[in-house]
């Protein structure tokens, strides 16, 4: 795991003050300063302890199940290469993350930061949740753990997300419903950080995304690594060769850098992340941060958000809650402006529609989140010659959004 | 223009007040604040996302932004209090994002054109520095830090450095308005951030009454009182500046008899 990369390696940041060209940083309040400087020593500790990762892997392969499979999609790349140009249609390839224990790439962070709980002592766990399916997977790290656990979710997400409230409380968790604000994501993350900055002696806090002050948004990419490190190997044994194209949602973005990073020095390897553009971006009813922000300043790292002139954080509206956050992890920003990674939005109409084509054509129901990448196919698709290799990580399963689908396409259940 | 801040802590134990801009009259309250005796006004720029603030700060920074109170007119506020009142150290009181925007030159620059004296910045710790400080050193604006109970002396002497003004200590690890805590404790904190540093140390969070303002400043060199003001503005909208001066006056007596 500590092997070092290579010189002039896209994959060697963060620097040694956590950042990402000018993005990342540790942004935070001055209380949780020391402990995010202990996280940090203890977390390269445990970068060099083989014990840390080999606990790390037990878990992964019979607590979680991994590793997760990578499926060659027969009907989706049919169908796709019907609609494109004579000789386009890529094979579409599945990274089958919704397989995992709790229905999504979320547990893969939550054992590893629970882990570093652990090690440094912490005897109680908070976390945010937006839809509940990082609140649910911290949950079931808490009590496999036996720790004490908070959730902190907006109101508003609260009423939406009924289900994973529940699956929450069944596993032991307190959900916290946060008031302030717009009452999502946004709102449930300022509150957890404001119960850290009061807790900070024995509570840990398991950011559920690639982002926040340094080190978290380095962490939780080595932990979502996996992800991509399993796809190297799997398309390698089913190939001989390495993927053309990967495609990822991009929400905070943790699916999608654990995706990417281990590709990152693969000049050969074109990458598409996706962000949630809601109603479209000319609406202003979206969660596009690249397409339609600007660098700025918040929860701990400078990062590209919505915001207006002044600097005030807008609202950012997506049919997925997974992907309803006015940023995204600083490591996407950089990528960003380095070019090395093409950022696309799409819609929420284009999510639903493959939403449902997924379903009827693979038989598998994907979590909103990843129905945005999904959606990005008929154009990548159409773009790519039928002899190359296209990886789609579907990051969760659907099951948690088929009452918010159902209500978009007016079906009364 | 640091000279405001040596004057106003040089006679004894001050009286520092926090209101937000922009929530009720704000240009009235500040005039009460200075005239129930405050000797330092720190001036909140209301943020979408206050995280290091309890629900009362939240709230006004909400009330705020719904008025529709832009950066610009935080700035007005400043220099028309600096106009009506040339001797009172005024600090901007904030997060990072509304602060560096647009550079931190810029902001900066306009601090030094309003005759703001420092600025507090929550979240650009001395590890950011580079964000906000060497700007606002140049314009000869005070960066004001944070201390903590969790600032141990490995950290204090970065804290210090390029900070002038004088040193807030945060009396509680939490959040704006809520706790309170031991007297003991604050005792031994100011002890040990005095005896490393040659600024003043003034304590906040959590300091809602005269009787706690009077204990505190027998020790500390200044008493920080924001949310029970903030509390008033909520309680009596755009008439708080009675209320408002009826209760700097109890806290500007109790902190300026305590020595």
């Amino acid at each position: 795991m500590t092997v070092q990369p290579p010189v002039n390696s896209l994959r060697s940041l963060p620097d040694d003050t956590g950042h990402f060209g000018q993005f990342g940083g540790r942004y935070v309040a001055e209380t949780l300063m020391p402990l995010i400087l202990d996280l940090e020593k203890e977390y390269r500790k445990a970068q060099d302890d083989p014990e840390f990762w080999a606990e790390f892997d037990a878990l992964m392969k019979d607590f979680v199940g991994r590793p997760s499979p990578l499926y060659y999609a027969p009907r989706m790349t049919e169908h796709f290469r019907a609609l494109a140009p004579e000789g386009k249609g890529p094979k579409v390839y599945f990274k089958r993350e919704e397989l995992n224990h709790t229905g999504a790439h979320k547990i893969n962070n939550c054992i590893g930061q629970i882990l570093l709980a652990m090690r440094m002592g912490k005897t109680k766990i908070i976390a945010e949740t937006g839809a509940g399916q990082h609140g649910v997977a911290t949950a079931t790290v808490a009590a496999r753990f036996g720790l004490e656990c908070k959730i902190f979710m907006g109101a508003t997400d609260v009423e939406r997300q009924k289900p994973n409230v529940f699956r929450m409380k069944l596993l032991g968790a307190e959900v916290v419903p946060v008031k302030s604000g717009a009452m999502t994501l946004k709102d449930a993350m300022n509150d957890a950080l404001r119960h850290w900055v009061a807790h900070v002696h024995d509570t840990f806090y398991i950011i559920g995304t690639a982002a926040g002050p340094h080190p978290y948004p380095e962490l939780v990419r080595d932990f979502q690594s996996i992800i991509g490190k399993e796809v190297r190997e799997q398309i390698m044994e089913k190939e001989g060769r390495l993927p053309d194209m990967l495609v990822a949602a991009v929400g905070g973005g943790s699916n999608a850098i654990g995706l990417f990073h281990p590709f990152l020095d693969d000049p050969e390897v074109a990458m598409t992340g996706i962000e949630a553009a809601g109603l479209g971006i000319e609406s202003g009813k979206h969660a596009a941060s690249l397409t339609g922000g600007k660098p700025g300043i918040l929860h701990g790292n400078k990062t590209y958000l919505l915001q207006d002139e002044d600097g005030q954080i807008t609202e950012a509206h997506s049919i997925s809650a997974g992907l309803d956050y006015p940023g995204l992890g600083p490591e996407h920003s950089w990528l960003h402006e380095s070019g090395r990674v093409r950022y696309v939005p799409i819609t929420d109409d284009q999510a639903l529609e493959a939403f449902q084509l997924c379903c009827l054509l693979e038989g598998i129901i994907p979590a909103l989140e990843s129905a945005h990448a999904l959606a990005a196919l008929p154009q990548l698709t159409a773009e790519m010659d039928e002899d190359k290799i296209l990886v789609v990580n579907v990051s969760g399963r659907g099951d948690k959004d088929i009452f918010t689908v159902a209500e978009a396409l007016g079906v009364e259940l | 223009m640091s000279n405001r801040f040596e004057t106003a802590f040089a006679k004894g134990p001050a009286l520092v007040c926090f209101i937000t801009g922009g929530d009720g009259d704000t240009a009235a309250n500040l005039d009460a604040l200075v005239e129930g005796g405050a000797d330092v006004i720190e001036l909140g720029m209301p943020f979408t996302d206050p995280m290091a603030d309890g629900p009362a700060i939240q709230e006004a920074n909400i009330r705020s932004l719904d008025k529709g109170t832009r950066t610009a007119d935080i700035f007005r506020m400043a220099a028309e209090f600096r106009t009506r009142h040339p001797h009172v150290p005024l600090v901007l009181m904030g997060y990072a994002n509304p602060m560096t925007i647009r550079g931190p030159e810029w902001f900066a620059a306009e601090c030094a054109k309003a005759g703001v004296d420092g600025v507090i910045c929550v979240d650009i710790p001395p590890e950011e520095d580079a964000a906000l400080g060497p700007a606002l050193r140049e314009a000869g604006v005070s960066l004001i830090r944070l201390a903590t109970p969790t600032t141990d002396d490995a950290r204090l002497p970065a804290v210090l450095e390029g900070s002038s003004g004088f040193l807030y200590y945060v009396s509680v690890a939490g959040i704006t308005g809520m706790q309170q805590a031991a007297q003991a404790s604050i005792e031994e904190a100011v002890a040990r951030l005095k005896a490393a540093s040659d600024i003043p140390v003034a304590v906040g969070f959590g300091v809602r009454t005269p009787e706690q303002a009077s204990k505190i400043a027998k020790v500390a060199d200044g008493v920080v009182v924001g949310s029970a003001l903030v509390d008033l503005v909520r309680q009596h909208g755009d008439k708080a500046a009675g209320p408002l001066k009826e209760l700097t006056s109890a806290l500007a007596g109790a902190v300026h008899s305590a020595r």
